[in-house]
């Protein structure tokens, strides 16, 4: 049981990577597009944690635990995932404002009738 | 015992994620973002990391959708005022 | 041409994935003991006063790359609102006030207050306990929005000066850098946290600049969502093209 527990995280991270890709690739709306790419973005998170992750250990948060009493998960990892999740949530906005000129300009959010519009 | 838990929101994400993929109406799938971004947090939350399970509970489940909604109802207006237009 | 691309989607996706699982067994196995950069993270926290680790990270040991996280966040947010500003061809029709069901007004209202004090609380204990400038941030701009289902456009658009916080968001990337450069003046590095003394562990004036800088990422943070979600809601509700175009 444990060595399937060693390395199921990291392939639940790549499981959702490829996940999103696929859905990325086959998707017939921008707007589902951008959604698929939230997915890939989320399996770089679960990636990063479980990198960080140490048993049997608590959070890197001393305001309730005397320091050194118990041991701590990786706190890098964990400040990585954190700005990713936000920085991540504005570049989403700012694919969905392309979307939205995208809609405005063509008159439609399809990739393919796109490239036939421009052919 | 951890384990266990740990296993059970790995396989949640897994499932969420494969549901927002195969979600084709950008409406519902933004729906199902927000579940996949609070089965994240929980996640999180699991693997001692409450501070990225905050931001993810912010973002993953309200901001995110939001924006995709609005965008969807953006796009679906314009739709409707060009044909009634025409 | 369709079937072509879906083979050479199962082709790459095929050898990705295999690439990928071959990486994931050679990683430490999860759970392990070894994180050397975690303990010392954990040491250079701890000698700095700070009780949240994660925010000692954010906001000092790599406050140089936050510096670059915000320039993202800031140019991102000046990209959405060069894009989705109003269009010549476009004009505004202000909505009618919508009815809004009575337990959904109520229980709003209700919530709003609390959930903008929460979000205002995780700013400032941002390096004691689990939260700080970008988790708080969003929550009290996210909160804000809690008055348009409440109330409606109209109420929002009037509590929400859009200029102010266009003009904070912008104070608060100067701020973050007016205290790195600070470190500079001081005779330390840029962004360095030299200048200010560690105080007591575990209050809220504790870890010298730490706090500052967290309370400027806070205030850049809530500005950007808020001017993002102005933006995306004027084209879903208010700007509308004209007709005929």
């Amino acid at each position: 049981m444990n060595t399937a527990m060693h390395v199921l995280p990291y392939l639940v991270a790549v499981y959702v990577f490829l996940t999103g890709c696929y859905g990325l690739a086959t998707s017939r709306n921008l707007i589902h597009a951008v959604g698929c790419l939230a997915v890939c973005q989320s399996a770089t998170y679960v990636l990063l944690l479980a990198v960080g992750y140490r048993d049997g250990a608590t959070a890197p948060v001393f305001s309730d635990i005397e320091p050194g009493s118990r041991p701590v998960v990786d706190p890098v990892v964990q400040a990585l995932t954190l700005t990713d999740i936000v920085v991540g949530a504005t570049v989403t906005a700012l694919l969905l404002a392309l979307v939205l000129q995208i809609a405005k300009r063509h008159g439609t959010v399809d990739p393919d009738e796109l490239r036939e519009l421009r052919g | 015992m951890s384990d266990a838990v740990i296993t059970v929101s790995l396989l949640l994400v897994a499932g969420c994620a494969t549901a927002a993929v195969v979600q084709r109406d950008p409406a519902r799938q933004a729906l199902v973002l927000s579940v996949l971004g609070a089965v994240l947090a929980v996640l999180f939350t699991v693997l001692q990391a409450p501070d990225a399970g905050l931001s993810q509970l912010a973002v993953g489940s309200a901001l995110t959708p939001l924006l995709i909604m609005l965008c969807v109802r953006k796009v679906r207006r314009r739709g409707r005022t060009k044909d009634g237009a025409r | 041409m369709n079937r072509l691309r879906l083979w050479l989607l199962a082709v790459g996706g095929a050898g990705l994935a295999a690439l990928l699982v071959a990486a994931c067994l050679d990683l430490p196995a999860f759970g392990g003991r070894w994180h050397p950069y975690g303990d010392r993270a954990v040491q250079a926290s701890l000698d700095r006063h700070i009780a949240n680790t994660i925010a000692s990270v954010n906001f000092d040991q790599r406050a140089y790359d936050t510096l670059g996280e915000i320039s993202i966040l800031f140019a991102a947010v000046l990209g959405c609102v060069v894009l989705l500003r109003e269009a010549r061809d476009e004009h505004r029709a202000p909505p009618e006030p919508a009815e809004v069901a009575r337990p959904v007004r109520r229980y709003a209202l209700l919530v709003l207050p609390v959930a903008l004090v929460t979000g205002l609380y995780v700013i400032a204990h941002g390096q004691l306990s689990p939260g700080g400038g970008f988790q708080g941030g969003v929550v009290a701009a996210t909160a804000l929005h809690l008055l348009y289902l409440g109330a409606d456009y109209g109420a929002l658009e009037r509590v929400r000066p859009l200029g102010v916080y266009e003009a904070s968001d912008s104070l608060a990337v100067c701020a973050y850098l007016v205290l790195g450069l600070a470190g500079v003046l001081a005779g330390t590095a840029f962004l360095a946290n030299t200048l200010l003394p560690y105080g007591t562990f575990n209050t809220l004036s504790s870890g010298g600049t730490v706090p500052l800088l967290n309370a400027a990422v806070g205030m850049e943070v809530a500005s950007a969502v808020v001017v993002l979600l102005a933006h995306f809601l004027d084209q879903a509700v208010e700007i509308e093209e004209e007709h005929g175009s």
